[in-house]
């Protein structure tokens, strides 16, 4: 679909991309979320964070959030692009970015679509720490 | 009939198994499918928290299973 835009990569992602995907001149405003990686989890040092995903179902569940973002909120475009495999501290794992005719539908949109791919995409990380390593949420 | 299995996550940890093919009787249901994971590994037996996807989809306890289908055991998810 041209105003849906998907990718898993093992590749650096890239902000200006998301950016330029969604940016239109019947758009208002952009809201953009960015995850990066955090240097604590639970008072303890993380090192570093190690994504796996489950390549082909990941793609179709960030296809179907885009899909019910654009149904449900009244935005024009949107991208969500997630990275896999091993990142730093302050890397980007995860970029979202709508865009809309009004700012409030460009938030809620953003908002359920990170809310949501952290619920349903199959994408698992590991929190790796000086003394060990854990799967991030194994046990809920 | 056979089916192929996907291990992620702690479940591949658990099991030391990222990719498994399983003889499984005719009309076997997601359900049978967990019945017989846990036999051929115990250790789920204390790990049950896990969604279950049959080629690519969600799928509850009621789906049924066709040969050469493939399956996905999805542990709690950590994305974004």
């Amino acid at each position: 679909m041209k105003n849906i835009s998907i990718l898993l990569t093992t590749d650096k992602l890239s902000l200006q991309d998301c950016y330029d995907f969604v940016d239109a001149p019947t758009c208002g405003g952009i809201d953009v979320f960015v995850g990066t990686v955090r240097n604590h989890t639970k008072g303890k040092a993380v090192k570093k964070l190690d994504f796996s995903a489950y390549g082909p179902m990941a793609v179709k569940e960030m296809q179907l959030i885009a899909e019910r973002a654009l149904a449900k909120f009244e935005v024009h475009k949107i991208a969500i692009h997630h990275a896999e495999g091993l990142l730093n501290i302050g890397d980007i794992p995860v970029i979202i970015a709508v865009s809309a005719a009004h700012r409030n539908a460009a938030f809620d949109a953003c908002q359920f679509a990170i809310d949501t791919l952290k619920d349903t995409v199959p994408i698992w990380k590991k929190e790796h720490f000086e003394d060990g390593e854990v799967w991030v949420n194994a046990h809920p | 009939m056979h089916v192929h299995v996907l291990l992620f996550g702690i479940i591949a940890d658990l099991t030391g198994e990222s990719k498994i093919s399983l003889a499984i009787e005719a009309n076997a249901t997601v359900k049978n499918l967990k019945t017989l994971l846990k036999e051929k590994y115990p250790q789920l037996n204390s790990y049950n928290t896990y969604a279950v996807a049959v080629n690519e989809s969600y799928a509850l306890d009621d789906v049924l299973l066709k040969d050469s289908d493939t399956i996905a055991i999805i542990p709690p998810v950590s994305g974004g």
